[in-house]
């Protein structure tokens, strides 16, 4: 398999994920999306740590793999919590915040 | 002990300290006792100096006592230095010991009293300052002086606050002074920068010796008038001449021992000192001299004026005070130094010892100091009355009292002084005339003061008559002590005519003993000095006689007659010539005015409308604008965060600038060379377009291009950089000149 498939893949990962993030109105769907996005990052890292021969971008990936366990703990506290207060976990409707 | 000079001032500005922190625990007993002895000490140690230490050094400018070098930077430096020499060592001994004697007086005159350990805390602060400013060698320890009495001043005219008046009077003093202090500060700052040092002794070195003091400064008048004008304008703040002499006769509203201390025998008197101690520089500048002499000579005329009106018997004093301050300027502007210092010597004594009568006086009248309302009390104290009497008749000149010396060697000088050259030569005769006008009106309300409050019947109320009594002991001693300072403090300079008489030759001992501080005394004709004599003893007698005839036991028909022919008159000078009126509409409502136009353009506009409110306009303004984009809703956010982070990744994906663009121009040949690290890795491609048509002419790989153009001429060429990965390119021109 040519080296640029890994990257193609992990684009469309990262759009994928992005595209998640910015339009799903529902909390655990957006958290979901970030995981995607956080993939895709790691498959480039490990791809272009593969074509290139350096070690490092592998040691990176595993970063970001305890980066997301990390993230997804907090971030589904969040949302638990926001739940337990607004009964819902529409993003359109958390607004506190507004203006 | 001789060079110990810094426990003069000291000692009582430690007792201040101390009663200020302390004194509220204390008793009465204790309160007075600490304040008295500090001051009490300080008089012994100025005794010792004076009369052991000083003689031996006197010619060699006396003693010194060098404390600490106070502050230096640059071509300044300023020793915080004393120094008692002929002149300062007087000025010592008078403020030390009528201070205590005041201190002892205030025992009984303020036994009454709650606020006790303030009023003796502000006492001995008072004594404290002025022995700095008598004692300093430098103008910014003078200075420090200068204003701690008038500190201390302004919170003893202020004492009983309670009451308006007293704290307006307070501060109305304060504020003049401020006036006069602006002035003092501009005369040693033009005698630094003239001379380069603010040492006393070095600036009348300088005058004496340099030029720096003679050059022309402005309007063609020397350093030295200016300076010792300004120095002058302080000295009329502080002692209480035109046009600062206002606030004298409102500082009554303190304590009577205050009055007495402060307002008539020292602090009044240090602009005296002031123009004696820089008598070297007045000397070159006689016109300055004749502006003190004048201004001297007119505030003696004109409070002695104000003081046939009066009848609060401590305004009679006042107006008197302004009036012999008054005197002692023409002493010192007639470059007769020692004369003027002479008359302070001697005024100190009298003028006290009045000041405290009138406090005796007022104490038996319940408080009360209108005249009007007195007569005969001669009867009820008999010791007030006494001691009255002597000052009475030494501040009227009558001879062999102490002020009759004093005005006479004032007047002589007046009339013989030569210091004024040809141009100015009338001021002397001038001043002089004025003066025995001045000395007339003085014998003349001090014996309306003497007749109306001592002789005749009593003219107040049933009820106050009961309570007359003589004052206790406390209060008696010191008056005691002042009469017979009024009597004998003539003989500190008893004039040349009269010592030829008994023997001896030479000039008296007082200007002998002040010359090395303030010059040679004046030589004077014998005949001429008891021309003088004469004509000052028949003034002071016609004056008394004048007042006899008067209120010689009470109001006569003379008084009636006057006041009913001339009301106007009479009606003018009771309302001291509606001068504070005067001030204030052509003073205070102006500068009201430009304050307020201030306030309103400045403070209300200028600040609070346009500087704070233009930046809270703009906060408002700003704050409208963002809050639109601050949704509450995190996927817009996060949209323009990634819109963000796209365009500076594209930015960040551009072609980098080559290092160095090169243009060769040979004839019509143009070669264009760039130096570009990035070339080498075969992305970029480079487009040139010569002839600014807008498509390239050359492109390629390589970083270089040539072109052979038609004609001369001013010529641009574009390249293009262009990454063929990420489609994005820069842009940049160059150009030149074919010939």
């Amino acid at each position: 398999m040519p080296g640029h498939f890994y990257i193609l893949v992990s684009l469309a990962l990262f759009f994928i994920g992005t595209t998640g993030v910015l339009m799903r109105r529902n909390a655990l769907f957006v958290l979901m999306s970030v995981e995607l996005q956080l993939a895709a990052g790691s498959l480039a890292l490990v791809a272009f740590s593969r074509g290139l021969g350096d070690q490092r971008g592998h040691v990176v990936a595993f970063f970001v793999m305890a980066l997301a366990a990390a993230e997804a703990a907090i971030g589904l506290a969040i949302v638990v919590s926001i739940y337990r207060v607004n009964r819902k976990i529409d993003l359109a409707t958390i607004d506190e915040l507004r203006n | 002990m001789l060079s110990q000079l810094r426990f003069i001032p000291l000692l009582p500005l430690l007792g201040a300290a101390y009663l200020i922190l302390f004194g509220r625990r204390h008793s009465k007993r204790v309160i007075h006792t600490v304040a008295t002895v500090a001051v009490f000490a300080s008089c012994v140690i100025s005794l010792d100096a004076f009369f052991f230490g000083l003689p031996q050094v006197v010619r060699e400018g006396g003693i010194i006592d060098a404390v600490f070098p106070w502050f230096a930077g640059g071509d300044l430096a300023v020793d915080f230095t004393l120094r008692m020499d002929a002149l300062s060592g007087l000025l010592c001994l008078v403020v030390t010991f009528i201070g205590t004697l005041i201190h002892v007086y205030s025992v009984g005159y303020m036994a009454h009293e709650k606020d006790y350990a303030r009023f003796f805390a502000y006492l001995n602060l008072f004594c404290g300052a002025m022995l700095m400013l008598v004692l300093g060698d430098t103008l910014p320890v003078v200075f420090i002086g200068w204003e701690g009495v008038g500190l201390a001043s302004y919170l003893l005219i202020g004492f009983w606050y309670q009451e308006n008046a007293n704290a307006s009077a307070g501060k109305k003093a304060f504020i003049t002074n401020r006036i006069g202090d602006f002035g003092f500060l501009i005369g040693m700052f033009l005698l630094f920068r003239a001379t380069g040092t603010v040492n006393i002794p070095d600036i009348l070195d300088a005058a004496k010796t340099g030029s720096a003091l003679t050059a022309p400064l402005w309007l063609g008048q020397s350093v030295a008038f200016w300076a010792g004008l300004f120095l002058f304008v302080g000295a009329a703040g502080k002692s209480a001449q035109i046009p600062l002499y206002v606030w004298l006769p409102d500082a009554m509203a303190g304590p009577t021992p205050v009055s007495a201390l402060i307002h008539a025998a020292t602090m009044v008197t240090a602009g005296v000192y002031l123009v004696a101690r820089m008598s070297a520089v007045y000397m070159l500048a006689p016109a300055a001299l004749a502006i003190v002499a004048i201004v001297g000579a007119l505030t003696a005329v004109f409070a002695a004026i104000i003081g046939f009106a009066q009848n609060d018997f401590k305004k009679v004093l006042a107006y008197s005070t302004v009036s012999q301050l008054g005197f002692m300027f023409v002493g010192v502007g007639t470059a007769n130094f020692a004369a003027g210092i002479f008359h302070l010597f001697t005024h100190a004594f009298f003028k006290a010892g009045l000041f405290l009568c009138a406090g005796s006086v007022m104490h038996a009248m319940g408080g009360s100091g209108d005249i009007t309302r007195m007569g005969g009390l001669a009867k009820r104290l008999p010791w007030t009355t006494r001691v009255f009497q002597v000052c009475w008749l030494a501040i009227s000149g009558v001879p062999l009292f102490s002020g009759f010396f004093s005005k006479d060697a004032i007047l002589d000088g007046a009339f013989a002084t030569e210091v004024y050259g040809h141009g100015l030569a009338w001021v002397g005769p001038l001043v002089g005339g004025l003066l025995l006008l001045a000395a007339l009106g003085t014998a003349f309300y001090m014996s309306r003061l003497y007749f109306l409050v001592f002789t005749g019947p009593c003219r107040a109320d049933e009820h106050v008559q009961q309570h007359i009594h003589e004052s206790p002991a406390s209060m008696v001693f010191p008056l005691v002590v002042l009469a017979v300072g009024a009597v004998l403090a003539g003989l500190a300079a008893i004039p040349p005519a009269i010592r030829e008489l008994f023997g001896k030759h030479g000039e008296s001992t007082l200007a002998t003993w002040l010359a090395p501080a303030v010059g040679e005394p004046m030589e004077i004709a014998h005949s001429a000095e008891w021309r003088v004599m004469g004509i000052s003893t028949v003034v002071a007698l016609v004056g008394i006689g004048l007042a006899y005839a008067f209120y010689g036991g009470g109001y006569r028909q003379p008084a009636h007659a006057f006041v009913q022919k001339m009301p106007g008159f009479v009606a003018l000078a009771r309302d001291k010539f509606r001068i504070d009126e005067l001030y204030a509409k052509v003073l205070l409502r102006p500068f009201r005015l430009f304050c307020n136009i201030v306030f309103q353009l400045v403070d209300r506009i200028l600040i609070d409308k346009i500087l704070i409110g233009g930046w809270t306009f703009l906060a408002d303004i700003l704050g409208r604008v963002f809050r639109f984009f601050q949704s509450g809703d995190i996927q817009r956010y996060l949209a323009a965060f990634a819109i963000g982070a796209a365009v500076v990744v594209w930015i960040a994906a551009r072609p980098t600038l080559p290092d160095d663009v090169r243009v060769k121009v040979e004839g019509r040949t143009v070669k264009v060379d760039m130096v570009d690290p990035d070339a080498s890795r075969g992305a970029l491609r480079y487009s040139f377009d010569f002839d600014g048509d807008g498509t390239p002419d050359r492109s390629g790989p390589t970083p270089s291009a040539t072109w052979i153009y038609g004609g001369v001429d001013h010529h641009e060429v574009t390249i293009t950089i262009e990454d063929s990965r990420w489609h994005t390119r820069r842009i940049l021109t160059r150009t030149f000149d074919l010939r």
